[in-house]
């Protein structure tokens, strides 16, 4: 369990964050620019003092205003990638990575040079300088940096920010694998909701410098604190499921939620992986009949336990299908010529393809519902 | 005109290096602390320390030799501590011409560093403690090796200065041969002798030599080492 609650005012500013997450795992910070994600995650490494908090990591006490307990950010053992990756000018690649390496000396060795090396690719850049690299390969550099100090927690402050979206792409995935094949919790600050789709195990909302909603992704996907942040256009459920029957020729796969089976037009997908999708709630119909004859693949009986204010002329409609819930935008037009109330049972018709560009390799730990 | 020196020329040059070198050598830590306490200390006084450090730009150097010779000559509280104590003699010696220069070419260095300094990204000093470096090492392995182009480009600046440095050494520990007459004194000397006018413009052109030399050679250096850093 990672514990952190604190506070810190600074330039007309108030932070008070509290959030506790379950390690190992990928906890995100997402927030809009300025709303304290970067100084939460400087208070936890001990760059910044807090005025009051603590942050604990299991049963190590790393901060505790209350009993005057303070690790030194030195001594914390917590590996930082920044967004601007901070590499030393004067080491090549090879000595930066052993920067932190020599100076964890006395501590568990859990990972070793040559497994950095390899999981991050770095093989080729070994004797280069950080200047002689691209945005994405200095990334992977710093995050190899973070690993090889041997951290107990890694903090990574918006790692891809200062990327395009094809550099994005060729970093992601190394994240994806660290958060499935090492242990290591992860505190993981963005302003982009689909990398914490992609990598979130718990989803920590801030807003002005509060928390205004935290959970795992599915649940904090439902909150309507979220679309405030995200606007109503990437307001949608998030589920997570397993692949039960893949198709390649046909590109159709069949994921199964806790209890309703999805079907999905998909690439790439093996049978029995774990997959998140987000059902975005515009892409959503709801029909009071069970259809007939249409071209739309998924059509699942539900029941209505929510109809909330959307936007001018719509409602937002939350559905239970057999335990997931669903999130449908429909207009008030709609909701009044159906008769639509909490309580009415509907079939929710969810196009195949809507799920493409939405569809993440979920977390292996992660449990479906 | 004979294009060879005279060994009386050869003494001055070799005194004006002697004198030069030792003066860098001593106030390059000092300067070093200066500049760290300028930029990354606050403290009560900083704005005077800072003045101070920078006197020797506007005072007139003769000022600046007086005061040395009130304070470190054989009466003086300084200079007659030191010879009480260490049996270290400055008034009309050589180490007493390297201090006069070191006095005057100090804010030369001081702001070279300071720049070299305020320029290093303390980024990267946050990235090494997350490292787990403490401040030593961090100093160490992180801010001084950055800091290394400035500190280099401003102690051969200060060398090339310490090299010609007049007024303050002729007042603090006169003019002595193969003692304290430092090339700029010989030059001096030269010009005052009625038939020192081709040694005189022979030394005006080894000073001139040495001087430009010297610039290049720090700008040189400053560009090869921004290279190397990268940047």
């Amino acid at each position: 369990m990672l514990s952190v609650a604190l506070s810190k005012r600074r330039d007309g500013f108030a932070l008070q964050v509290a959030f506790d997450a379950p390690t190992p795992g990928v906890v995100a910070l997402f927030g809009r620019s300025g709303c304290g994600k970067s100084t939460t995650v400087d208070l936890i490494a001990g760059l910044l003092a807090p005025d009051e908090g603590h942050v604990r990591l299991d049963d190590v006490t790393l901060l505790d205003t209350h009993t005057n307990q303070s690790v030194r950010a030195e001594r914390r053992r917590i590996g930082y990638v920044f967004q601007d990756s901070r590499l030393f000018p004067h080491f090549n690649v090879a000595g930066n990575l052993r920067y932190g390496q020599k100076r964890a000396r006395g501590v568990e060795q859990r990972i070793g040079f040559d497994e950095v090396v390899s999981l991050l690719g770095l093989a080729s850049l070994l004797a280069r300088r950080p200047g002689q690299l691209s945005g994405g390969e200095r990334q992977r550099v710093a995050l190899g940096r973070a690993l090889l100090s041997q951290p107990r927690l890694l903090l990574l402050d918006e790692p891809l920010a200062s990327l395009d979206v094809a550099r994005r792409e060729e970093v992601l995935p190394y994240f994806e694998a660290l958060r499935d094949r090492l242990s290591i919790p992860i505190v993981y600050v963005s302003h982009q909701f689909d990398e914490v789709l992609r990598l979130a195990t718990h989803v920590v909302l801030l807003d002005a410098g509060r928390v205004v909603a935290q959970g795992s992704p599915g649940e904090v996907s439902l909150r309507p604190e979220l679309r405030a942040i995200v606007g109503p256009e990437a307001v949608g459920a998030v589920l997570d499921g397993v692949i039960t029957a893949f198709d390649p020729a046909r590109s159709f796969a069949e994921l199964r939620l806790g209890h309703g089976t999805l079907r999905m037009s998909a690439r790439n997908v093996a049978v029995g992986a774990s997959v998140r999708v987000q059902l975005l709630a515009r892409d959503i119909i709801l029909a009071t009949q069970p259809p007939h004859s249409l071209s739309v693949r998924n059509s699942i009986e539900g029941r209505i336990t929510d109809i909330a204010d959307d936007e001018d002329g719509a409602k937002l409609v939350r559905v239970d299908i057999g335990g997931d819930i669903v999130l449908a935008r429909v207009t008030t037009d709609a909701v009044e010529a159906l008769s639509l109330q909490r309580g009415s049972a509907v079939w929710v018709l969810i196009k195949a393809v809507s799920m493409r560009g939405h569809t993440f390799t979920a977390p292996a730990t992660s449990p479906t519902f | 005109m004979p294009h060879s020196l005279s060994p009386a020329e050869i003494d001055a040059l070799e005194l004006s290096l002697e004198v030069a070198t030792r003066s860098v050598l001593w106030s390059l830590p000092l300067a070093v602390l200066a500049a760290w306490l300028l930029t990354r200390v606050r403290f009560p006084g900083r704005t005077l320390f800072d003045a101070f450090v920078h006197l020797p730009l506007v005072l007139p150097p003769v000022a600046v030799g007086y005061v040395l010779l009130l304070l470190f000559g054989l009466r003086g509280p300084l200079g007659s501590w030191l010879h009480e104590h260490l049996g270290i003699e400055l008034a009309f010696t050589t180490a007493g011409a390297a201090l006069a220069t070191a006095v005057m070419t100090f804010p030369l260095m001081v702001r070279a560093i300071r720049i070299a300094l305020e320029n290093v990204d303390r980024g990267l000093e946050a990235a090494a403690r997350t490292l787990g470096a403490g401040p030593i090492d961090r100093f160490a392995t992180i801010t001084l090796p950055l800091m290394l182009p400035g500190i280099l480009a401003g102690t051969v600046t200060a060398f090339s200065a310490a090299l010609g440095e007049f007024g303050a050494v002729i007042t603090f520990v006169s003019n002595i041969p193969g003692e304290t007459r430092t090339l700029p004194l010989a030059l001096y000397t030269a010009i005052q002798s009625p038939d020192g006018n081709a040694m005189a413009a022979r030394l005006a052109v080894l000073s001139f030599v040495l001087g430009l030399s010297g610039l290049l050679f720090a700008e040189v250096l400053a560009r090869y080492m921004r290279r190397r850093l990268g940047r």
